[in-house]
């Protein structure tokens, strides 16, 4: 008998670096993606943080783990939800942010965005949405 | 254990995977691949070179999933299904491979 499948969010809301946080987020995420959930990814507050481009760990000595967010849309995680208002706090917009993509089968591989910019009350109906949600 | 390959000595964790990725040498494929009673062919090279790129460029070891479908992108249908992977690595093609590669064991493995 098969599972029904259920809404899994991610909910990331911290830096990248400092806390274990982020990383364990990622690495929960790509072995949950194995078991066939629908799996969505929002990034919210300092958690924003994690997708920004040119991350430099070398003065930390930690191991620089955002390349690890491209490989999402081999693990069929095609939706990423980035919220505006906190983007907005921090200076930062969508072009700040790595260019993630899925590759869609059925059309030759054509490459289709991931990321998609929210607003606070969308994320909010997205967890309202949601069947199981985790914040990481 | 550690593994000994050309007079050096490798370590591994206690499932076999090399301790140190950047410590990695062609040889430590061939002697693992020896104690697994396997002869690796061009055909296991191809596929230890991708997984290597692989790392490098996302720092994770795919899921047998994922790199059965990122095979048979770039290399064709042919060699992106499962059928042609576990004929080559009969212990499972991305742990296998993995290990031989030098990498850690793949994310999302059990």
């Amino acid at each position: 008998m098969s599972e029904p499948i259920k809404k899994f969010l991610y909910l990331n809301r911290r830096a990248p670096y400092g806390t274990i946080y982020a990383w364990e987020s990622l690495e929960v995420v790509l072995i949950g993606a194995a078991f066939d959930q629908d799996v969505s990814l929002a990034f919210v507050e300092d958690g924003v943080y994690q997708l920004t481009k040119g991350q430099d760990t070398a003065g930390i000595g930690m191991k620089n783990f955002s390349p690890t967010y491209a490989a999402l849309g081999d693990y069929e995680v095609k939706k990423i939800f980035v919220e505006q208002e906190s983007m907005t706090a921090r200076g930062l917009s969508l072009d700040d942010l790595q260019h993630l993509t899925w590759e869609d089968e059925d059309e030759d591989y054509a490459e289709k965005d991931s990321i998609q910019v929210v607003s606070r009350a969308e994320l909010a109906a997205l967890m309202e949405d949601a069947d199981v949600v985790f914040s990481f | 254990m550690p593994i000994e390959v050309n007079g050096k000595s490798f370590e591994t964790d206690e499932e076999g995977y090399l301790a140190n990725i950047n410590d990695w040498e062609p040889g430590v494929a061939s002697v693992m691949a020896k104690e697994d009673d396997l002869e690796l062919t061009d055909e296991h090279w191809d596929i230890i070179n991708f997984l290597r790129e692989y790392y490098e460029e996302y720092q994770i070891a795919p899921a047998v999933r994922v790199l059965t479908k990122a095979v048979g992108k770039k290399m064709g249908k042919d060699k992106g299904n499962s059928k042609y992977l576990y004929g080559l690595f009969p212990y499972g093609p991305a742990k296998q491979a993995c290990r031989y590669a030098g990498l850690p064991k793949p994310t999302g493995c059990v």
